[in-house]
């Protein structure tokens, strides 16, 4: 019969909506505000123990916790009330534990069980939304090359002291070659065929310039790739470990195209501090201090850091770097001052022995460095061009006698501040960026300026749905109601979709929820239209409904196929919030088209379908 | 029972209509070019804070702290609210720049100030997302184009997006006139734009296009007057529930959305008077016929006369 759908279809029909209602369901309860709590490493581990002595410290303090709770992995959740209680929380919790745990601000979703046993959870809200801070950074892959470029020359140094080649200088150039020259062309064709054969990497170009022999190393494009790609792994990483140890629930981080790193923190109140520690690009040198008849070409002389106008000279030679170091730990030595234990690899362990070893009672520096930029304004041909100079800073911070052989631990002084040694242990712990990083975007939203947001977009969602349903029903009455449940289901399915996608919703996404309201009567419009028109020439009721459905198909298919292009084109290219846009643009075109053309149709056949009709109200 | 659908005569005043779009496109293209668009943060770089007073602030008052305390180059306005201020700065990136403005704008004021919002954007990024935005938009008038002349044909496509370039440059042409900050939203708007006055030509091409089947003995004007009659309620309700819900999300979306929904309006508005004066106004000057639709007539020939 006209107009009739098989049961199976009706049932298919209600199983989709049924399913979507389950999935869209968490979005209902709101967000507890919470304090997430994990052991930092193997010094500290949360247990359920430490989550009860916790509560009862609050309760001490006269702030209440709603519930408490241990997730997987050696998390403790602790739930409060409101923002304000959170933050007081935080402050007793943090002075309780102490360090080597890691305390966060989080909120934590109220779904309940049975729902998230299936999968279930709320929407997850943008930095937009939510408060937050967005960093957007750009690693300087020339320097990473130039870092290894600087390792090499002490190598091939060692390496042609070893082999007995005498050589005059290894340089690094600015073009980024090594030069070396020799004493006689002999030795440098021995030296060329030492260092083919011991690096596969290097591309190697003999010269004589002015009766001197001279050996020109480049190195092959694809290892200059395989070091920037290391780079990028090598920071994403360190950024990594420096966001876990800052304490911070539901981090981002991750490559945006060839040389840039996004880190998003949400939640996260304290930006100025998530930027001191994420941009700092410190490392550690340790360099021996030079011999007082060593060659100026082999030493540098560098300030100390805390005292102004001391200078020492050391040699050009690293022994190790930051990069060496496994673990460093923040203390105080026996005099109270503020100092750093720290423990090296394996590797550096042996290096750092090996010179120890001939160098008893020689001093060793330890070099803080300092990865910094001036941004230059110039005007070139009347246009302003910003332009950014990368330099370094380095500044001696210790320098002492050493006593004995050092092995793979020992502990550095002469920091300023008890704040410097632990953020110098963190930074040190986390590892080094294995070059540095330039800040080319941020953006920080405040919370309330994120709760504003929710608030603004909810309500604006709220009205024009309103103003939708109501101007359908006066204009097309009893299709108009059908549509407009229609129109309902549809944004059930929109918010389903996203949850299940875990989809991050943003201002902008709520934008794109509202713009799919409107645009979503579209394919209904486009149905009951057709519709009066065929009712018009003339055609009894029943085959109107039904060509006017089948007919405003293809219409509908290609109208909202070539508006999902636009769409997808807006996700490609489009970041952060931008993206949230073309997702809920995305998912809303596509329900829109079950909607209107299943979930409509169903509805007009239970109401109309089967039966003799002179008239239709539309 | 019913009776057919009125008739009217757009095609009737379509050379009225060209030389509406034509002044339209002057205007807007002038003022492109003469005003440019004012670029907002995201493509320009540079540095944003805004703070929250508890009651209206002093603009003067605020422009002349933060001169006092030697940042260079700012421009302080409202934000939204007379109690919310922005601020711009053409400083480069420093981490604290944010609580360096606020701790000046506090140091000066009893009330308690709050960092609402913080942002920095390199003039690289800025720069390269006006190149991505462009080449963006280009693409999807591309691949549009493609996808009509698929399924369409190629007169159809370069109508369709012949009225998209239209929209876009009238949307750009608002905001450069107007001199409205054209964000990173109001990209994605105008994305969207694209998106729906599309969705509106497709329409109403699909009927013209059935109509050449179906109206053989008319000529092409007959056949485009009917079609845009036949489509013009649908045209018309779109719209309407469209702008209702653009109207709620100006009104009520905040700040942030305003430039957005902004975009959209003129949009929607423009998208909706293009796909009836240029996107069929074009099919005209490109001497559209039945026989560019012979093709595919063959698959559809049966359901025509199933339904005379």
């Amino acid at each position: 019969m006209l107009n009739r759908y098989p049961l199976w279809k009706n049932l298919m029909i209600l199983l989709v909506l049924a399913i979507a209602g389950l999935y869209a369901v968490p979005n209902l309860y709101p967000d507890d505000f919470a304090i997430q709590v994990s052991g930092s490493r193997n010094t500290a581990a949360m247990d359920t123990a430490t989550l009860e002595r916790l509560e009862a410290a609050l309760t001490a303090s006269g702030v209440e916790a709603k519930a408490t709770e241990m997730q997987q992995d050696g998390v403790g959740l602790i739930r409060l009330a409101s923002s304000d209680a959170q933050l007081a929380a935080k402050e007793v919790i943090t002075e309780q534990l102490g360090s080597g745990y890691v305390v966060a601000l989080n909120l934590a979703p109220t779904t309940p069980d049975w729902l998230s046993s299936l999968g279930a959870g709320p929407m997850k809200l943008g930095l937009d939304l939510r408060g937050g801070v967005h960093f957007l950074l750009e690693v300087d892959m020339a320097q990473a090359v130039g870092q290894r470029l600087d390792v090499y020359v002490s190598e091939i140094k060692s390496k042609l002291r070893d082999e007995k080649l005498r050589y005059r200088a290894v340089d690094h150039l600015d073009d980024g070659r090594l030069a070396i020259r020799f004493v006689d062309a002999e030795t440098r064709d021995t030296a060329s065929s030492l260092l083919l054969r011991t690096y596969q990497e290097f591309l190697v170009d003999s010269q004589d310039i002015d009766g001197e022999a001279w050996l020109y190393v480049n190195l092959t494009e694809q290892t200059i790739r395989e070091i920037e790609d290391y780079a990028i792994k090598q920071n994403l990483t360190t950024l990594r470990n420096r966001v876990n140890e800052l304490g911070v629930a539901e981090p981002l981080v991750q490559r945006q195209g060839r040389n840039r790193i996004v880190v998003q923190l949400p939640g996260v109140q304290d930006a100025a501090a998530a930027k001191r520690i994420i941009g700092k690009t410190a490392n550690l040198e340790f360099r021996l201090e030079a011999a007082p008849d060593a060659s100026r070409a082999l030493t540098e002389t560098y300030d100390f850091r805390n005292q102004p106008g001391r200078t020492a000279v050391l040699e050009k030679d690293v022994i190790i770097t930051g990069a060496s170091v496994s673990n460093a730990q923040a203390a105080f030595d026996e005099n109270g001052m503020p100092q750093v234990s720290i423990t090296l690899d394996a590797k550096g362990g042996q290096l750092m022995n090996r010179v120890t070893r001939n160098a008893i009672q020689r001093r060793m520096a330890v070099l803080f460095v300092e990865y910094k930029q001036r941004t230059l304004v110039q005007t070139i041909d009347g246009e302003r061009v910003e332009k950014r100079i990368p330099y370094t800073e380095k500044g001696i911070i210790s320098l002492a006698t050493i006593q004995s052989t050092l092995g793979n631990s020992f502990r550095i002084t002469g920091l300023d501040s008890a704040q410097e040694s632990s953020e110098l242990a963190l930074l040190l712990r986390a590892g080094a960026l294995a070059a540095p990083i330039y800040f080319v975007e941020e953006r920080t939203v405040g919370p309330s300026l994120g709760a504003e947001n929710i608030e603004l977009g909810t309500l604006s969602v709220q009205i024009g749905f309103a103003l939708v349903l109501l101007f359908m029903f006066i204009y097309y009455k009893v299709f108009g109601l059908l549509a407009n449940i229609a129109l309902t289901l549809n944004l059930v399915l929109l918010v389903a979709v996203m949850s299940l996608l875990s989809a991050t919703l943003t201002l902008p996404g709520i934008a794109g929820i509202v713009l799919t309201v409107g645009m979503a009567v579209d394919a209904n419009v486009l149905i009951f239209e057709r519709i009066k028109e065929e009712l018009r020439n003339g055609l009894p009721v029943q085959s109107a409904i039904h060509s006017g459905f089948a007919r405003a198909f293809t219409t509908i298919l290609d109208a909202n196929i070539t508006t999902l292009i636009a769409a997808v084109i807006l996700f490609a290219m489009g970041t952060g919030p931008v993206k949230g846009f073309a997702v809920t643009l995305s998912v809303g075109i596509l329900t829109s088209m079950f909607t209107a053309l299943l979930v409509t149709r169903a509805l007009v056949n239970l109401v109309y379908g089967g039966r003799t009709l002179k008239k239709v109200m539309i | 029972m019913a009776t057919p659908s009125k008739l009217y005569n757009f095609m009737g005043v379509r050379k009225l209509a060209l030389a509406f779009s034509l002044i339209l496109m002057l205007v807007s293209i002038g003022a492109i070019a003469v005003n440019g668009l004012k670029f907002g943060l995201d493509f320009t770089g540079g540095s944003l804070v805004e703070i929250g007073y508890e009651t209206q602030a002093d603009l003067e008052v605020v422009r002349d702290q933060l001169e006092g305390a030697g940042f260079e180059n700012v421009v302080v306005q409202t934000f939204g609210s007379p109690r919310d201020v922005l601020i711009r700065l053409q400083a480069d990136h420093d981490p604290a720049l944010g609580d360096k403005v606020l701790n000046t704008l506090q140091a000066e004021s009893e009330q308690t100030l709050e960092l609402r919002r913080n942002e920095f954007v390199g003039s690289q990024v800025g720069e390269e997302l006006r190149e991505q935005g462009g080449l963006g938009m280009l693409l999807a008038l591309f691949m549009i184009m493609v996808y009509l002349a698929f399924r369409f044909q190629l007169k159809f496509s370069l109508g369709a997006v012949l009225a998209l370039v239209h929209d876009v440059i009238v949307v750009l042409g608002f905001f450069a006139l107007l001199q409205v900050e054209f964000d990173l939203t109001v990209l994605a708007a105008v994305l969207a734009v694209i998106g729906y006055s599309l969705n509106d030509t497709i329409v109403v091409y699909d009927r013209i296009r059935e109509n050449f089947r179906l109206m053989r003995k008319s000529d092409a004007i007959e056949v485009l007057n009917a079609s845009l009659s036949q489509t013009l309620s649908r045209t018309l309700m779109t719209s309407i529930t469209t702008l209702l819900v653009l109207i709620a999300l100006f009104y009520f979306g905040g700040e942030m959305i305003h430039g957005f929904a902004m975009a959209l309006l003129v949009g929607v508005v423009i998208g909706t008077y293009s796909s009836i004066y240029v996107a069929a106004n074009a099919l005209l000057v490109l001497k559209v016929t039945r026989e560019d639709l012979l093709p595919p007539q063959k698959e559809d020939g049966e359901e025509a006369e199933e339904l005379p």
